[in-house]
């Protein structure tokens, strides 16, 4: 591909499991990570009594250019951390899209074949890095190493912004991205 | 030959020069006056701010020569709460009638006393809706014949009057909780006296105080003005007893 | 200057606070509870008040005394709360106070649901309390215009002595995005408050009120409000067209939806169809000339909004008959899809005149 012909980026992806899986949390950290690097970003939550305790759903546009949309239809990516979201967001992701699934959660097998699947056990990764709440580290790590949004260095930049005053949190979270960072690439 | 006379009485510096809209013998004029001197007395008519919401009650920025708003109908709890928050050093104090205090504004006028807003309420209660024509209202006692209770209150039908004072001595952000009336002039001395400690509560910021005023509507309850003080005294009273129920010094 | 990423409902309370709002009163309710939560915590900072009150009928009522003391103030809520305001809203705009209302609209009607809709459009266009007047209403399609608009509300409500709007959904509350806070420079002087209440010293005594039991004095004054809505017309429509110079159908639509409309045309534009977009910023007053000049060109209108057909109506009087006009609209806490828009542009495009 030449120089300055270099398609402008434009990335969606919606992240589905059960409320207090952090999920809304991984959105944000994204999000906002690719802000720093001077991204158009837009973030919007599924909200209200469904959040709490029931499942949670965002998505997240970045872009080069100016965002219309915030609402995704159909997006280029989908992080499932669990089996109703699994059912609920499939059908939804584009054709040659990426599904990152939780393994550990997930018992069901996705259904459509002209999709790219990444299966991680992330509760089990979380689990051995020391602290079961990570395994949405662990899936946004897999996430950034194979689609091309914003890099390790930034993400783990805004990792440490977001934990400016949980820094007891920081490490385990790092390691937990880095597991799923290293598990995802193949 | 000239004799210099000591004057003992006048219109009080806060109540204007004019006629009032009142029915003769009503008690609203009385309460206007016991307002305007107590505001005299204390200082602090250039710090004043009333607010009168609908009914009889709304005309009273044409008496009192202080600033005031007009509300809407219960909502004069409210709006003070907003005034007297941006300008604490204001006097704020609230005139309504017992369809505005104890009917539509119930919400307002219990949540002002639990918050302890340091406001004044001078609530007069006279047991009918006087300015839309004698409709019962949420006082009218027991039998009380009204235009919307041709046959008289039955409580089987509309339940209880309610009593104001009492509610809202339950709340613990009311300081000054009294009921008083003006139907004779013992009573109104009274009633000037309770209406200065509830300035005064607010003014030394121990919360909300509020002044039940038991007051005479000879036109809406087809009486004289003598036969409307009797009422007052006969009919209202052994219901809505007269006291101080909540005082600062109390605690 | 540093972009901050953080939700509509947010945004528009740190710009509140940026423009100098020190009072807020409100009562939660979703899709808006963040804005309170946010003035609870900041408020008390910078000295202001936050007051949660009993009701929204309450809480409007603060305003109108707060306003009256000349505080700057707002309260914000979502649509039934807001028509429990409406009352209040009347006599805000009876006895001229200035003060910003920010309704984060849900669907209804009734209590309805908590996703996002623009069906209170009616309701905070034309008129939603009794009586002759009209709130000046900003509708932001983002959170950055969130910001920017709800700084200048203020300055407008000021400005015409009159309750100001801030008009947005669901989604506009709940979405984050990076926004900056820039002081708008734009601004003329505000006259001095010489109506405020603050006790009657060195002057005679000031009162206000929205009643004149004398019909020729309400008519004076009614005239008065209305001269101001005039003034407000001709000074205060905003409106944003993208991409209509070539445009053989337009897109009319407000807010989330204007932005989801966007989408919709960046990939009809790919396929060779010629569409733009008319985007109200101010739903009152409404920008009838646009439509008036568009349609010399264009004859094809979509309108497109979060309701069964509110905003329409304003496009019909603009249209006024010079150009077809469809109407596609999801309710009840349904958002239209690009997809679906784009659909119906294609259908309508292929429709014959």
């Amino acid at each position: 591909m030449e120089v300055g012909t270099k398609e402008p980026l434009y990335e969606t992806v919606i992240m589905a499991g059960f409320g207090g899986q952090g999920l809304m949390f991984i959105g944000k950290l994204l999000a906002y990570s690719a802000m720093k690097t001077g991204k158009h970003v837009t973030w919007i939550p599924s909200y209200g009594p469904e959040m709490r305790g029931g499942t949670a759903n965002c998505t997240i546009v970045i872009s080069d250019e100016e965002i219309g949309s915030p609402v995704i239809t159909s997006p280029k990516a989908l992080i499932i951390m669990n089996n109703p979201s699994l059912e609920a967001f499939e059908p939804r992701l584009q054709s040659q899209g990426r599904l990152f699934l939780n393994s550990s959660l997930i018992t069901r097998q996705p259904t459509r074949s002209d999709i790219e699947v990444i299966t991680i056990p992330a509760n089990d990764i979380a689990v051995e890095v020391g602290e079961k709440r990570t395994a949405n580290m662990v899936m946004l790590g897999a996430y950034i190493s194979s689609v091309n949004v914003v890099s390790k260095q930034n993400l783990l930049e805004g990792l440490k912004e977001f934990f400016a005053k949980k820094t007891q949190f920081l490490q385990v979270n790092t390691t937990a991205f880095e597991r799923g960072f290293t598990h995802s690439k193949h | 030959m000239q004799i210099e006379l000591e004057k003992i009485f006048e219109r009080p510096r806060t109540l204007r020069p004019v006629t009032t809209h009142y029915c003769p013998g009503c008690g609203h004029g009385i309460v206007a006056r016991l307002l305007a001197e107590t505001i005299d007395e204390l200082g602090i008519r250039e710090r004043t701010v009333g607010i009168a919401p609908v009914g009889c009650s709304v005309l009273l920025y044409n008496y009192l020569d202080v600033d005031m708003y007009e509300a809407a109908h219960g909502r004069a709890p409210a709006v003070a709460t907003g005034c007297k928050r941006v300008n604490p050093k204001l006097v704020v104090f609230s005139y309504q009638g017992d369809g505005d205090f104890a009917s539509i504004g119930t919400a307002e006028a219990v949540h002002v006393a639990a918050r302890g807003e340091k406001i004044t309420t001078i609530f007069i209660n006279n047991a009918v809706y006087g300015m839309t024509g004698g409709q019962m209202a949420p006082t009218t006692l027991e039998g009380q014949k009204t235009t919307t209770s041709p046959l008289g209150r039955n409580l089987d039908q509309t339940g209880y009057p309610i009593r104001m004072a009492e509610l809202l001595t339950t709340l613990d952000g009311a300081a000054y909780i009294a009921r008083v009336s003006v139907n004779n002039p013992k009573s109104i001395i009274q009633a000037k006296k309770a209406i200065r400690k509830a300035f005064e509560t607010q003014i030394r910021g121990l919360g909300y105080s509020m002044v039940e005023i038991l007051s005479q509507c000879p036109t809406a309850w087809h009486l004289s003005p003598i036969e409307a003080t009797k009422w007052v005294e006969e009919k209202m009273k052994p219901y809505y007893p007269l006291g101080e129920f909540k005082t600062p010094e109390e605690g | 200057m540093e972009k901050r990423f953080m939700t509509g409902n947010e945004a528009i309370a740190e710009a509140a606070i940026q423009a100098g709002c020190k009072h807020f009163f409100g009562y939660p309710i979703t899709p808006q509870s963040e804005i309170p939560e946010y003035m609870s915590k900041r408020l008390p900072e910078i000295g202001g008040v936050y007051l949660q009150a009993e009701s929204e009928v309450a809480a409007i009522n603060m305003l109108f005394g707060a306003a009256g003391a000349g505080g700057r103030v707002m309260t914000s809520s979502s649509s039934p709360g807001i028509s429990l305001m409406q009352e209040g809203i009347s006599y805000l705009a009876g006895a001229e106070l200035p003060c910003v209302i920010v309704n984060i609209m849900r669907g209804g009607p009734g209590l309805g649901g908590i996703q996002p809709s623009q069906s209170d459009y009616f309701q905070a266009t034309k008129g939603g309390g009794h009586g002759d007047y009209h709130l000046l209403v900003l509708a932001p399609h983002t959170v950055q215009e969130a910001v920017s608009l709800t700084m200048e509300a203020f300055y407008l409500a000021d400005k015409y002595r009159n309750p100001v709007m801030v008009l947005g959904d669901g989604y506009l509350g709940q979405m984050m995005e990076p926004v900056k806070f820039e002081k708008a420079t734009t601004h003329g002087e505000l006259p001095t408050k010489e109506w405020i209440l603050t006790g009657a010293k060195d002057r005679p005594p000031r009162v206000i009120k929205s009643l004149y039991l004398d019909p020729e004095a309400l008519e004076k004054h009614n005239l008065r409000i209305n001269r101001k809505i005039h003034e407000m017309i001709k000074s205060e429509v905003r409106v944003e067209t993208y991409l209509v110079e070539d445009a053989e159908i337009v897109i009319a639509a407000f807010g989330t939806v204007a932005r989801i409309a966007k989408t919709a045309i960046k990939a009809l534009r790919e396929k060779g169809v010629k569409v733009g977009l008319v985007r109200p910023i101010t739903v009152f007053p409404f920008p009838y000339k646009t439509f008036e000049e568009i349609t010399e060109r264009v004859g094809k209108v979509l309108v497109v909004e979060m309701n069964l057909g509110q905003m329409l109506e304003d496009v019909r009087l603009g249209v006024c008959g010079k150009a077809e006009i469809r109407f596609y609209g999801r309710t009840g806490g349904m958002v239209p899809t690009y997809d679906e828009i784009a659909i119906e542009v294609e259908k309508f495009a292929r429709e014959r005149r």
